[in-house]
């Protein structure tokens, strides 16, 4: 599925590269402890986390994850939302905790890493 | 007995996340004009500017404290500040050994060694943003046994501190302060003295947050009685 029909579909605010929702997420990973995103996220990934910290963004350059959405109604910090925007890393935010969110992306058909 | 002013946890241009600009002289020149007595440098998970920075301490009459900002595998962010160049250097030597990856220059900057004079001689490869495989323990352990003193950094902090991480501080854990970044109240109940510190990564953050010390002299062994409130050595206020 492609990020723009998530963010329709899980009505998902869009904080950041709003021009960059056309990629095909390959799967998703959930974690908050960036040095396990590092490691164990895959390329085209959407990354599902409660961090708001500008690093995120370092991470998804990185591993070339498809997007961030943040959860809890987390808001990212100004820095973040300025990094997102210049590595064009596509930045969402939702209401729903963790659990809830990775449920409904399985049930649209986005599946973990392994797929 | 006498104050001392000591900002203990600066970063310079090797932190990914630090100013180009925080350099050894310009450092030192900073940290002179906003009334510092000592400072400390705690760069992320490497020590290779803390030499630099202390001999140009020297030169103009400041003291410097080698250390390191060392990153467990919790992420959590404990400061270890050495006596000497060697045991800072057997503690980045621990590090190095358990922190995995390479840096991308583009998604978190540079990270610039640098002499004395400032001049660049190289640039280092590791990912020093990243997280060691250590635990918060095994560092504040291998702090220890480099005579080190050890201190959580910015526990007031939601992300990269003892408290955010994990909840709390884990009982026992044998740290020698804690640091906070500003006045904060969460901290009080914990039995362990607090300092305050700037955590500057820009030079106009250095001496924004310090401790006063009422100790003999301007070294590490003196701040180290000073927690202890040893032989009348104590935290003289922020």
């Amino acid at each position: 599925m492609k990020i723009a029909e998530l963010v329709q579909e899980l009505n998902l605010a869009v904080r950041a590269a709003k021009g960059n929702l056309e990629r095909v997420v390959t799967g998703g990973y959930a974690s908050d402890l960036l040095s396990d995103v590092l490691a164990h996220s895959k390329e085209g990934n959407l990354w599902i986390t409660l961090q708001i910290h500008q690093n995120i963004v370092g991470v998804a350059s990185m591993k070339d994850l498809a997007g961030i959405i943040l959860v809890n109604g987390r808001e990212p910090e100004p820095e973040t939302l300025e990094k997102a925007e210049t590595e064009n890393i596509p930045l969402m935010v939702t209401e729903m905790p963790a659990f809830e969110l990775v449920g409904r992306l399985y049930n649209l058909g986005v599946g973990g890493t392994e797929e | 007995m006498r104050k001392v002013r000591a900002d203990l946890h600066l970063h310079t241009c090797l932190s990914p996340c630090a100013d180009s600009r925080m350099q050894a002289t310009a450092i030192v020149e900073r940290a002179k004009k906003v009334g510092l007595d000592m400072i400390a440098i705690c760069d992320h998970n490497s020590a290779e500017n803390a030499a630099a920075v202390v001999k140009a301490g020297q030169r103009a009459g400041l003291a410097v404290i080698g250390g390191m900002e060392v990153t467990s595998s919790e992420e959590v962010h404990i400061l270890g500040l050495f006596d000497t160049a060697a045991d800072l250097m057997y503690m980045q030597d621990m590090v190095y050994e358990n922190l995995p990856g390479e840096n991308s220059e583009e998604a978190f900057g540079s990270q610039i060694v640098i002499d004395e004079w400032d001049n660049v001689v190289g640039k280092n490869p590791r990912l020093l943003i990243g997280a060691t495989t250590l635990t918060v323990e095994q560092i504040v352990d291998s702090i220890h046994r480099w005579a080190g003193v050890a201190i959580a950094s910015h526990v007031d902090r939601e992300r990269f501190s003892l408290i955010g991480q994990l909840g709390f501080i884990p009982q026992g854990l044998d740290l020698d302060a804690l640091e906070v970044s500003r006045s904060c109240s969460t901290v009080l109940e914990y039995d362990y003295p607090v300092v305050t510190s700037s955590d500057a990564h820009f030079l106009d953050d250095i001496g924004r947050r310090s401790t006063c010390f009422m100790i003999e002299s301007a070294s590490l062994g003196e701040i180290r009685k000073a927690l202890r409130r040893e032989m009348g050595r104590r935290i003289a206020g922020n």
